[in-house]
């Protein structure tokens, strides 16, 4: 039985609504591509590096399309054409690009079958070396174990990577599951991934390629020593998003933050070049294996926990029908809330455990991904270390997926060695003592925490319905989620957005699709009578 | 109790006892040698007796300790001077009333978490509607216009919109400092005011959770707010200060 009665018919009501919103935006986006989209098809293809000037090859191919007006046929169009007429590696091919010695618009077309079957050769090759990423995970887990759910999720943040690896196998060693690495502050609005290992950041580490590969490998010595594979998770957000994805699918990250209405809402990017941008950025996720987070926690910092938790749960019903679209499984839906009531608030506890309760029944088999306190974490950090304890014992009550721990420390600096230690210890001792209380625990029937439960779903249903009449563009153009109001054609990236043409290619994206069960996007390159099997 | 005040020590149950909790990591492995190289640095700060209570070992050759231990230390409690934000403290009615009768029209304030800031936490709460902790932030006040740009605002736009509006006050909030961005951001938002010519006119704040009122002042701020200010504070000051410079003018004219 369900500790708490909450109306299955409701349940379905929002999840029927989130599931029109979302289709009504992926009816926007089928028809639209984004640079960054773009960028990510020649990533997949092998193409890295940078030029003399140390702008990314992606970016020299992808601009260089554009300049010529051709970019609405998509990169792989051009590039397939050219490795055709032309023979070499993808690689090459940009690295002549780059040199100004080749010219991808000025050479003969090649027969659209002819393409199309070399663009899918690169598809396959592509997309089993992320495949082959997906096996060796599970072996190694299989190998190695994994720890128990709530995973304990820890931050490393030192802006040198080299630390951050130091800092990474220390947390491992302490009982940490998951690592993630912060980025630099601002690295989501800029429009290319940085190239090669970093050592200078600011409140973070700059994503790139090599650094990823440094924090694997840091974290594999350490998950093979301490007998427990450690996950690796990054941000996959921002302008570049589907190309971080690209970029940790080949690197076997296994947890990425994932989150459009995120980057619009708290770093006004524009909503049209995120949301397509996420699109295919879940693709590769969800193919790769990797578990995403949701970022509807953050909406707590600007709105107030008690007044809009209906706006988290609402948001979690459309970030799953997104992720759905994307082929993403529910095991892989680390869909976000947080535990960011004030402190002084009467009864506060019931309502953090309402919440938790109502989304881990709604999301049965979502790793729910739970923020700790931050908004009401003062630098008193004797009484930050109790809220922090109180977030863990709601989490194992309600059998949350994943844990980021909250440090004392919070509101003061980024995470000292100790402080997640500390932090650990916290968790560990909470989880462990109190594992299975959970299971020992019932609602009163009709009493406060059923009925805030009710509650909630009741104004996230009607939330919905409103937002389904309106749309999701209008609903963020009016500020229903975290108080923040954004305009369709305002924020950062528009520019980046195009119109997809007719004869539009996409050699990955129907390669995934149709590995992951996806239905095709209509009228495409592949509908018009070329494509056999 | 008799506490003398120019030699003041840490209180833990007996005067002058000097009890002080510490907790810190070397990068040494855990054991023996490394309590002792714990209790050799805490002697060092200048704590008598310490006693490591706590070890633990951090992995990667960390050791975490927590050590008490007694200061040695006093100082001049009878000789310190802090500069602070003076100005009298008024609730959100008090303060739209005093700018409705000593200013007499709306006051303009903008404020935006600057440079690469991201974290619009703390701009957040003095700005938003709903304000923090009971207090209502400034886009409430009715004898105001605020307006809050957000997140990763480049000074220079900030200026442009500082002129645009005619604002009277600027609140820059940051809260990374990691490796000192902070003040590169907040010295160039005045080197750029002072470079437009417009500085005099602005009340230039600051605010953040390493932010104080004397640093703000060093940085060539009017006003700095730490952690724990709320709309009020700021308020009070932003029209306390106005409202003294608009009688100066008057005076000097």
């Amino acid at each position: 039985m369900e500790k708490l009665r909450i109306d299955p018919e409701k349940i379905a009501c929002a999840r029927q609504a989130a599931g029109q919103i979302a289709a009504d935006v992926d009816r926007y986006i089928g028809e639209r591509t984004t640079v960054a989209v773009e960028r990510t098809v020649l990533r997949l293809m092998g193409v890295d590096g940078v030029d003399a000037e140390g702008v990314p090859l992606p970016n020299v191919v992808v601009d260089h399309l554009e300049e010529k007006g051709v970019l609405g046929l998509g990169a792989a169009y051009w590039v397939v054409n050219a490795l055709i007429q032309d023979g070499g590696s993808p690689q090459k091919m940009a690295e002549r690009v780059a040199a100004g010695r080749l010219d991808l618009t000025e050479l003969p077309r090649e027969e659209e079958e002819t393409l199309r079957r070399r663009g899918e050769e690169l598809a396959r090759e592509g997309l089993n070396r992320v495949r082959a990423r997906r096996i060796q995970r599970d072996r190694l887990v299989g190998e190695w174990g994994e720890g128990r759910q709530p995973y304990l999720y820890v931050i490393v943040a030192t802006g040198d990577i080299y630390e951050d690896a130091i800092q990474g196998k220390s947390a491992a060693r302490q009982g940490a599951d998951i690592v993630a690495v912060i980025r630099s502050t601002g690295q989501s609005l800029i429009d290319y991934v940085p190239y090669g290992a970093t050592r200078e950041g600011y409140g973070g580490t700059y994503a790139t390629q090599e650094n990823f590969r440094i924090m694997r490998k840091a974290l594999d010595e350490a998950g093979e020593e301490v007998g427990r594979y450690i996950q690796l998770c990054n941000y996959c957000s921002g302008l570049c998003m589907p190309e971080i994805a690209a970029m940790g699918a080949l690197e076997r990250l296994d947890v990425m933050l994932n989150d459009a209405l995120y980057g619009i809402l708290f770093r006004d990017i524009n909503m049209q070049r995120t949301l397509i941008d996420q699109a295919f950025s879940r693709m590769i996720n969800g193919y790769a294996g990797i578990m995403i987070n949701t970022g509807e926690d953050n909406y707590l910092t600007t709105a107030d926990a008690v007044e809009s938790a209906h706006t988290v749960l609402a948001s979690q019903f459309i970030n799953e029908q997104f992720a759905r679209l994307s082929g993403l499984l529910p095991a892989q839906m680390g869909l976000g809330h947080a535990f960011e009531i004030n402190p002084d608030l009467e009864d506060g506890f019931l309502l953090e455990l309402a919440q938790a309760q109502l989304s881990r029944q709604i999301f049965p088999e979502a790793p729910l991904k739970y923020m700790p306190p931050t908004k009401y974490m003062t630098g008193n950090i004797f009484k930050g270390h109790i809220q922090d304890a109180m977030f863990n014992l709601v989490s194992i009550l309600t059998g949350q997926g994943v844990q980021l721990l909250g440090m004392m420390t919070e509101a003061m600096h980024t995470p000292h060695i100790h402080d997640r230690k500390l932090a650990i210890e916290n968790a560990q001792y909470i989880f462990n003592n109190a594992r299975h209380l959970g299971e020992e625990i019932q609602y009163r029937p009709g009493g406060r925490i059923e009925g805030r439960a009710e509650e909630v779903l009741e104004r996230a249903l009607s939330m919905l319905e409103e937002v389904e009449k309106i749309g999701l563009f209008q609903a963020l153009e009016r500020g229903m989620l975290a108080d923040v109001k954004r305009s369709i054609t305002g924020g950062k990236g528009l520019t980046g957005v195009l119109t997809r043409e007719t004869g539009y290619y996409n050699p990955f994206e129907e390669e995934l699709r149709r590995r992951v069960g996806l239905p095709q996007r209509e009228g495409w390159f592949h509908e018009r009578g070329l494509h056999a099997d | 109790m008799n506490v003398d005040f120019t030699r003041i020590k840490p209180y833990g149950d007996t005067m002058n006892d000097g009890a002080v909790q510490l907790s810190f990591s070397l990068p040494v492995p855990c054991g023996e040698e490394a309590r002792e190289a714990a209790r050799r640095l805490a002697s060092q700060m200048g704590l008598e007796e310490p006693q490591v209570y706590h070890m633990a070992d951090l992995g990667e050759n960390f050791t975490y300790f927590i050590v008490y231990g007694a200061c040695i230390h006093t100082v001049d409690f009878s000789s310190i001077r802090v500069p602070k934000v003076d100005s009298k403290q008024m609730d959100y009615y008090r303060i739209n009333q005093f700018i409705r009768e000593r200013i007499g029209r709306k006051v303009v304030v903008i404020g935006a978490c600057t440079g690469t800031d991201a974290h619009t936490v703390g701009i957040d709460a003095i700005m938003n509607m709903k304000g923090y902790d009971g207090e209502y932030g400034l886009e409430r006040y009715p004898e105001m216009e605020a307006y809050n740009l957000g997140s990763q605002v480049p000074n220079e736009e900030m200026l442009a919109k500082a002129m645009e509006l005619n604002a009277d006050a600027l609140l820059v909030s940051q809260v990374v400092t990691q490796k000192g961005v902070h003040i590169a951001n907040l010295t160039n938002l005045v080197e750029l005011a002072e470079a437009e010519g417009i500085r005099n006119r602005l009340l230039l704040i600051c605010g953040g959770p390493r932010i104080n009122h004397e640093m703000a002042l060093e940085l060539g701020y009017d006003a700095g707010f730490g952690p724990g200010s709320l709309a009020p504070d700021v308020a009070s000051y932003i029209v306390h200060e106005l409202e003294r410079r608009i009688r100066e003018k008057a005076k000097a004219r």
